[in-house]
């Protein structure tokens, strides 16, 4: 149990992985790609957790209580909105790709090679 | 109070703010002169902060956040003069960039320039942070900005494609990056460099630390294109515009290299120190790789911005080499390459980009014969490709030189092999471009084993002039220029040394940045004698390959049978993003376990 | 490479990466046994120091407000990127906007999602406003109630048609409100700076506990982050809705 979200976090790492590399649409593989950040997210969570701890807002319980880690929480929640604009930017590149190639199927695209 | 180490970020990103609030306002002229004004100013702010790094590592800590006990609570700037060249080279490269897309660069309102200064800015603060999360956010920004700018001509198929295999590949390297992150702060319980290289000093080198590092190291390396993360390079390099390649191949991808040393001196190198032999070992195969996988695609490259792209990985190989020997002179060696690079690749895409608004197409075939009248640029261009290959005196030439003295000193002295090998390639292959179109020599039709199919490149400027403007040649001349006599001064050579010395001091930045306590000033650094012969015999060599496999018939031939592998290795450049991120996963893998089974 | 290729290089190496991760997370201390102390100080001295009750908010916008700055200048270059990406290109017709995709009926909106929505649109701005001021005192802040707050004008959509929304989003002044709101954290950081501080140093009157007023300069870079961020995610959606129901298919 102790040891489980991090095995959690590893196992969406991979599989988020495993999606985008068998993907054939880029807007499933964009989403993958949001998987894969999941599983950060559920690693630095992980890792701020005490046990029997609150959260870290002092308003209604004295300064002093024992309470998780609030550096983790404040790294996640600026990555979380973050993502979502990074997300649309690849969506953007996705959006342009069906213009310009007529497909989003990554197996199709022929442009780079060599 | 010191006001510059803000400035050298806050600058560039509050007129970046401001030019795009100004998006429809104001013309393309005056966007561009003000880009180019705040370029400038942040380039003098960085040597300002070099000069005054010189005597002392600076420190600054935002919102006044002082280390208490021992425990950094706030975010600092630590610049010592390594990092605050580097983002002299950041300043410098993004001015020439910008004057040189200035007057007939296809702007779309203020959102080229808006994406240029965010560059800039993040790669300063990149350069100059003491800190590990940082230094993410600053190479998270350095991306987007980066992917935006690759993206830039969405009318073709090719730039887009690029675009994506460059996101997605680079976005992987960054949650590599971030795992490695929380580890390393799940067990010293801190973000600030120098508070991590304490506490990771106390313990060795375990599973979770190697595990870390190689999270680390990788996700930085994907971003330097070391092999076998650097696939999505080539595409983006074709694809983007030639002001931002100068940035992608001067700058960025050094930077990379750059951090993967900084975290490894101020946070790894107390774990790892009974373990430097195997490590040692593991980077430096990794930067041969590199090297000859680099320069070998790169002689096979028919379109000169893909040539190119695949010259820096050959290069940032002999970076990554000159980082791995893990002693001050390969560092020195690897600044001095840096540095060297920086001109003469800015250089030469410079003059790729004139040749693209001269003669609209950058594709040797197509050009063949057909560079006659741009006898300026194809001389820099020849120049440049000298300098790349270490002509004496150029800053390559010393950067081998200083690399090799390293080499032999760790007991690698059969490295300057494979340093001329990557050496005479890369510049093989710009002697033979510049053969093929200016000279019009060799056969018509491409034969083996060069490419058969082209790259479309479209124009990116309104429309080609009768004459070279002069704002595009100056900044190639002059940075071609620059990197050709870098060589020139011991005074240079020395000054690397110790600002390798500084770099690697890993006692004395924990002391400085947690204590307070002033770096020591080293004593007077040993610099070994330039070996101009070999820089004659390689660019010797090189334009004798260059220009003797066009006209020689039977020697292409034999070439071909010998270049056999490299096609094998050509065709899995297949530009499927799937591909590049298998292959990243594969190296991370086996980074990873080469590192557990040698480090214990 | 081909596809079963692909496949099976990366099982090989994904397993044994999954060992390497493994390996390096056993080294870890067991869930719920955070030892800081990073953490801890950051505890103790939120509300002592400046006043703020949500340690998390303290670390963002005070205590590594740097970082902070950095992130929402990703968060403004991604929304550039998509506005340079997603630009109208020459040779593209466009016609005005429709209600629907081209090529698909149009469904008339029911009254009830009209109704609801409508209804939604005011406590959704003023839920906004209230998770974006109150960032200080409980959990909240700039980030998350700016996204809230982007989300008003997409009700306006759903209740009605693409032009409402294109009124309540006037592309221009909500560009330059977000770029105001990404200048204004670097502005903050220099005025500090002016004042004689350090960079991003909270200069500012903390304020006493448990008000909107207090945090020093936290609360007022809330404000900046909370304008970019709506305005950004506004601008995303409307440039995206734009792309989809504006683009005469081919």
């Amino acid at each position: 149990m102790s040891y489980l979200p991090y095995g959690v976090a590893i196992w969406i790492f991979l599989v988020g992985l495993y999606g985008l590399i068998t993907s054939r649409n880029f807007v499933h593989l964009i989403i993958c790609l949001s998987v894969v950040q999941s599983s950060t997210y559920v690693l630095l969570a992980a890792i701020g957790y005490r046990t029997g701890s609150a959260a870290p807002i002092f308003a209604d319980i004295p300064q002093g209580t024992p309470a998780v880690d609030p550096v983790v929480q404040a790294l996640m929640l600026t990555d979380i909105v973050v993502e979502v604009t990074v997300v649309a930017l690849l969506l953007a590149l996705a959006v342009q790709t069906h213009k310009r190639h007529g497909t989003v199927d990554p197996d199709k695209l022929r442009a780079l090679r060599g | 109070m010191n006001i510059l180490p803000p400035l050298a970020v806050a600058l560039p990103l509050s007129a970046a703010a401001l030019l795009a609030g100004l998006n429809r306002h104001i013309g393309r002229r005056i966007s561009s002169l003000a880009a180019i004004a705040v370029a400038a100013a942040t380039l003098w702010i960085s040597i300002e902060l070099l000069i005054r790094s010189i005597p002392n590592t600076i420190v600054y800590w935002f919102g006044n956040w002082q280390p208490r006990h021992g425990i950094a609570l706030g975010i600092s700037f630590v610049i010592d003069p390594a990092g605050a060249a580097m983002a002299s080279i950041a300043g410098l490269l993004t001015l020439a960039a910008l004057i040189f897309s200035s007057k007939y660069f296809d702007s779309i309102g203020t959102l080229f320039h808006v994406l240029m200064l965010v560059f800039l800015g993040a790669m300063s603060g990149f350069a100059l942070t003491g800190d590990l999360f940082n230094l993410f956010v600053f190479f998270e920004l350095m991306s987007a900005a980066a992917y935006g700018l690759c993206g830039y001509k969405t009318e073709e198929p090719a730039p887009v494609q690029g675009a994506l295999n460059f996101a997605v590949t680079n976005t992987v390297g960054c949650y590599f990056m971030l795992t490695g992150i929380g580890l390393v702060y799940a067990r010293t319980g801190a973000l600030n460099l120098a508070q991590i290289g304490h506490a990771l000093d106390q313990g060795g080198p375990d599973p979770l630390v190697i595990a870390a590092f190689t999270f680390m190291a990788c996700g930085f390396f994907v971003k330097a294109a070391v092999v076998p993360f650097h696939f999505w390079l080539a595409d983006a390099h074709a694809v983007a515009p030639t002001p931002v390649c100068v940035l992608y191949s001067g700058i960025m991808v050094e930077l990379a290299v750059y951090a993967v040393a900084r975290v490894y001196w101020t946070a790894f190198s107390g774990a790892f120190a009974s373990g430097t032999q195997p490590l040692r070992a593991l980077l430096v195969t990794m930067g041969i790789a590199t090297a000859l996988v680099g320069g070998g695609m790169c002689f096979g490259q028919r379109n000169l911005k893909r040539l190119l792209a695949f010259s820096t990985i050959s290069h940032v190989g002999l970076m990554a080499i000159g980082f791995g020997f893990l002693d001050v002179h390969g560092l020195a060696g690897a600044l001095l390459q840096i540095l060297g690079h920086a001109g003469a690749k800015s250089g030469l895409f410079l003059c790729a980009g004139i040749i693209l608004h001269r003669c609209r197409t950058v594709d040797e075939m197509e050009l063949k014969g057909k560079t006659r009248n741009l006898p300026f640029t194809m001389g820099a261009l020849v120049v440049a490709a000298a300098a790349l290959g270490g002509s004496p005196l150029s800053g390559i030439s010393v950067g081998d030189t200083m690399l090799e003295s390293a080499a032999r000193h760790e007991g690698y002295g059969w490295i300057v092999w494979v340093s001329t090998a990557a050496d005479v390639l890369t510049s093989a292959a710009i002697f033979r471009f510049a053969a093929r179109t200016y000279a019009n020599l060799g056969p018509a039709q491409a034969r083996e084993p060069e490419q058969p199919q082209k790259t479309e490149e479209k124009p990116e400027t309104d429309k080609g002039s009768q004459d070279t403007p002069a704002v595009m040649f100056i900044p190639a001349a002059l940075l071609t220029v620059a990197s050709l006599l870098l060589g020139v001064s011991q005074g240079l050579q020395r000054f690397m040394v110790t600002a390798a010395g500084r770099f690697e001091d890993h006692a004395g930045y924990v002391r400085r940045v947690l204590d307070n306590v002033p770096v020591s000033l080293p004593v007077a650094a040993t610099v070994p004698h330039e070996d101009m012969l070999h820089g004659v015999v390689t660019v010797g060599i090189a334009f004798a390959l260059g220009v003797v496999f066009l006209v020689w018939e039977r020697g292409r031939k034999s070439l071909t049978a010998v270049a056999r592998p490299v096609m094998l290795v050509r065709d899995l450049h297949s530009g499927h993003v799937g591909d590049y991120v298998t292959w990243v996963v594969f190296g991370i893998a086996a980074f990873g376990a080469a590192a557990l089974l040698s480090l214990r | 490479m081909k596809r079963k290729t692909r496949t099976r290089l990366f099982l090989v190496g994904a397993c044994a990466l999954a060992v390497v991760f493994a390996l390096g997370v056993a080294g870890l201390p067991p869930l719920g046994h955070y030892r800081g102390p990073y953490g801890d100080v950051v505890n103790a001295i939120s509300v002592p120091e400046r006043h703020v009750t949500d340690a998390v908010t303290a670390v963002n916008f005070d205590i590594r407000g740097f970082d902070t700055m950095g992130e929402e200048y990703i968060l403004f270059t991604s929304v550039m990127a998509v506005l340079l990406l997603l630009r109208k290109q020459k040779n593209e017709p466009r016609h005005e906007h429709e209600d629907h995709a081209p090529g698909r009926n149009g469904v008339e909106t029911s009254d009830a999602v009209r109704v609801v929505s409508l209804l939604l649109v005011g406590a959704t701005i003023v839920f906004g406003i209230y998770v974006v001021t109150h960032g200080q005192l409980t959990p909240g802040g700039g980030f998350q109630g700016g996204v809230v707050l982007a989300t008003a004008p997409l009700l306006l959509y759903l209740a009605g048609e693409f032009k409402q929304f294109k009124k309540a989003v006037p592309r221009e002044l909500v560009h330059a409100g977000e770029a105001l709101g990404a200048g204004g954290y670097v502005l903050i950081g220099l005025g500090c700076l002016a004042a004689g501080g350090a960079f991003l140093q909270n200069v500012l009157p903390f304020g006493t506990k448990g008000s909107i007023f207090s945090g020093g300069t936290i609360a007022v870079i809330d404000l900046s982050v909370g304008l970019e961020v709506s305005g950004g995610i506004a601008l995303l959606l409307m440039v995206y809705l734009e792309e989809t129901l504006e683009l005469k298919q081919e």
